[in-house]
């Protein structure tokens, strides 16, 4: 090998500010701490991408918690569950990835009414609580059964050949499938933000949450709403696993990982505030990659504290109307 | 009369002279697999690991010196306080004898504490900082499969030679990842090669774009990966994502189980060279050994849950020659004996609890080399005992008498 192996996918113009610094003093903390600018620019693009995942997944939650006053823990088991259900539908029916894309969600969504109609609906005029720890309770049964039969360390998924490859953005490179994720995910945030604020549908949906009986009185079949609103919730969090399963290793720890890191998120944003879940979303993931170039051993913790903080200043959640 | 009277007090002298000899305490051997039963080692040594210590006590007969064996086990959640609660309830009420694999190294520094503390056997498979046979050694601790210095002086040392001299780590952010970036990084400079930087990545990461970003930026050649499990998996496949082989940088999984190669699949992990004490293809014996193994649990078995067969092996054979479970007598007994089993011949236990035994180097098959079910590595060299782990004159090891 040469001296320095030109590096074809790295960023040429990085090199002689990095190395002149690295050569000054301990090589470890120089280079992240003077990170130039355009380096940076790559990190946040990545936190971004993260964030992409946090606000679909927190969005969910919310929708539900919003909507059914359920705190579902199993939100991210059922993430799993689409990340496995396109694992399934590529090794057992060949089904590849754009069919799963629809299909996975759908096909979760529907496990989700059957749990709505067989569990949750009984404890709607419970303490949060019961919903809670039956959907917590349903979340470790469900990981527990995949990982007897696929272990801990995931099945490999691919990226689809559409979207392999990656992008020179001048800064840095991203693989095309990330900035797909990126995109696929505000567009997702946005249609369901704008589902629940802004059409008819949603605003049946909020006044059913504010008085049931009313709604049901003008001739809205509210238990139904109520069932496909967590069916609604329970796909989104499936189509994350889908768009998932190509980075990260399909696994049935994949929903365990970030399931806290969500709920964090919803904290933050205020529990059931739909705007709040979103924003805050990639508002973390952005705090959580630059976290993870400045000090990278708090970035599995940096979440929590900002949720530490957030609760001092401003109980309700940054978006949440205080009850 | 006379005669019958003698014989009787004969007959009960004898008695007493066994009872004495056949020192078992609660007249049963308990061994406890403590591992890592759902999260990201669990494929390491898991079920698997309970599964080979049963093998183990089957194999056996099921008793030692006339007293039976029982096996169990629990979860530690990769975290040292909740392992060194288990370890110390397992002692102190449950009466185990010995504790066994403990993937992760946090956890095992501190059971390390406890067993020493409480003259318990701990043998060690799962676990790699060469620290648990270094400052934090044990008269009853036993380091059986492999360390953080044998994967450095393995996989690192095979990639300076082949032109890797400059490197950067992704480190797991615990004892296990430093101590294996701290002996690589010995290595690397020993030979010669610079270490450009590192990164600390909290245990359990799900996305290492960053600190694969990191790593591209430095021009290293080599990306040393000091950790293990899910976090190499997604480092390798991530990386892969991101160019980084194409790029003209290489990846040294310095720890990756085969667990982990039959996860990535062969086309992500192709041409990897990797440091380990077994490979269930190696001979006749180990073939035998890994099909019943497999027939048990559906998965091949890991070098971890190999150490754990031989290890609770070679543990019974010691109390059955000593006649006691007494922890520093079975330990001094396994150091008499000679460490014969399908993965291991002739090797050794060492006073500061190292098990001298041969390693590995193997490469990743790629895809068109493979040929049947599992068919994952191709051997490169054999690294002697006496190369591949750290030698006594280097040891920190307070039961080590230097001269």
């Amino acid at each position: 090998m040469v001296e320095s192996a030109p590096v074809i996918g790295a960023d040429h113009a990085l090199t002689p500010t990095l190395s002149r610094k690295r050569k000054r003093g301990d090589e470890r903390m120089i280079p992240l701490l003077h990170i130039p600018p355009q380096a940076l620019f790559g990190q946040l693009l990545l936190g971004l991408i993260n964030g992409a995942f946090y606000a679909m997944l927190s969005l969910g939650l919310a929708v539900i918690f919003g909507l059914l006053n359920i705190i579902n823990f199993a939100h991210g088991a059922q993430y799993m569950l689409g990340a496995f259900c396109a694992w399934f539908l590529l090794n057992l029916a060949g089904v590849g990835y754009w069919p799963s894309l629809v299909i996975a969600p759908i096909a979760v969504a529907l496990f989700g009414i059957v749990l709505e109609r067989a569990f949750l609906r009984w404890i709607y005029r419970l303490d949060h609580l019961y919903g809670l720890l039956l959907t917590f309770g349903l979340a470790i049964i469900i990981e527990g059964l995949f990982r007897q039969q696929y272990g801990s360390s995931g099945q490999p998924y691919s990226i689809p050949p559409e979207l392999t490859g990656v992008w020179n953005l001048g800064f840095m490179f991203l693989p095309i499938y990330r900035g797909w994720v990126i995109a696929a995910s505000a567009v997702v945030c946005f249609g369901t933000w704008f589902l629940i604020e802004r059409t008819r549908l949603g605003a049946y949906l909020r006044a059913a949450t504010e008085n049931p009986v009313l709604v049901q009185a003008f001739g809205i079949n509210v238990p139904r709403m109520v069932t496909l609103t967590y069916g609604f919730g329970v796909g989104l969090a499936a189509l994350a696993g889908v768009l998932a399963a190509p980075i990260y290793q399909v696994s049935p720890l994949m929903g365990s990982n970030i399931i806290i890191v969500v709920f964090a998120v919803v904290v933050i944003g205020g529990m059931g505030s739909i705007l709040g879940s979103i924003v805050s979303g990639f508002a973390l993931g952005l705090v959580e990659g630059l976290t993870k170039v400045f000090y990278p051993e708090a970035s599995s913790t940096v979440i929590f504290v900002v949720m530490a903080i957030v609760l001092l200043l401003k109980p309700a959640g940054l978006f949440g109307r205080a009850a | 009369m006379m005669f019958h009277r003698v014989l009787g007090l004969a007959a009960v002298g004898c008695l007493v002279a066994a009872a004495a000899q056949a020192q078992i305490s609660d007249d049963v051997v308990k061994i406890g697999v403590l591992t890592d039963m759902s999260s990201l080692y669990a494929d390491i040594g898991g079920k698997g690991s309970v599964v080979a210590a049963e093998m183990a006590v089957k194999d056996f007969g099921g008793k030692v010196a006339g007293k039976p064996i029982e096996v169990v086990s629990a979860d530690h959640l990769n975290k040292p306080d909740v392992g060194a609660n288990i370890a110390r309830q397992w002692i102190d009420q449950d009466h185990v004898d010995a504790i066994v694999d403990v993937p992760t190294s946090s956890v095992a520094l501190a059971v390390q504490d406890v067993t020493k503390e409480k003259d318990r056997v701990f043998l060690i498979s799962g676990a790699a900082s060469s620290d648990l046979t270094g400052k934090s050694c044990s008269p009853t601790g036993v380091h059986w499969t492999y360390d953080t210095y044998a994967l450095a002086h393995g996989t690192g040392s095979a990639l300076v030679k082949q032109g890797g001299d400059t490197w950067f780590f992704i480190t797991a952010d615990y004892a296990f990842g430093h101590a294996l970036e701290r002996d690589t990084s010995a290595v690397v400079k020993a030979a010669g090669g610079k270490v450009l930087g590192a990164v600390r990545a909290p245990l359990n990461t799900p996305d290492f774009s960053s600190f694969l970003l990191q790593a591209q930026a430095s021009k290293a050649k080599i990306i040393g990966l000091a950790n293990a499990g899910g976090d190499t998996i997604n480092s390798i496949k991530q990386g892969a994502e991101f160019g980084i082989v194409q790029g003209g940088q290489r990846f040294a999984g310095l720890l990756v189980f085969i667990s982990d190669v039959h996860s990535l699949g062969l086309q992500t992990a192709q041409g990897l060279v990797l440091t380990s004490a077994f490979y269930w293809d190696q001979n006749d014996a180990t073939r035998a050994w890994a099909k019943r193994f497999m027939a048990e649990t559906n998965k091949v078995p890991t070098m971890v849950q190999a150490g754990v067969y031989g290890a609770v092996t070679h543990y019974l054979k010691a109390i059955a020659a000593a006649k006691t479970d007494e922890g520093k007598a079975v330990v001094a007994k396994m150091r008499e004996i000679p460490i014969n089993d399908f993965m291991t011949h002739n090797g050794k236990l060492r006073e500061d609890g190292r098990v001298m035994r041969d390693i590995y180097l193997f490469q990743v098959k790629s895809p068109a080399e493979s040929k049947y079910p599992y068919d994952y590595y191709k051997q490169l060299a054999v690294i002697p005992a006496d190369q591949a782990f750290r030698p006594l004159s280097e040891s920190e090891c307070p039961l080590v008498k230097k001269g």
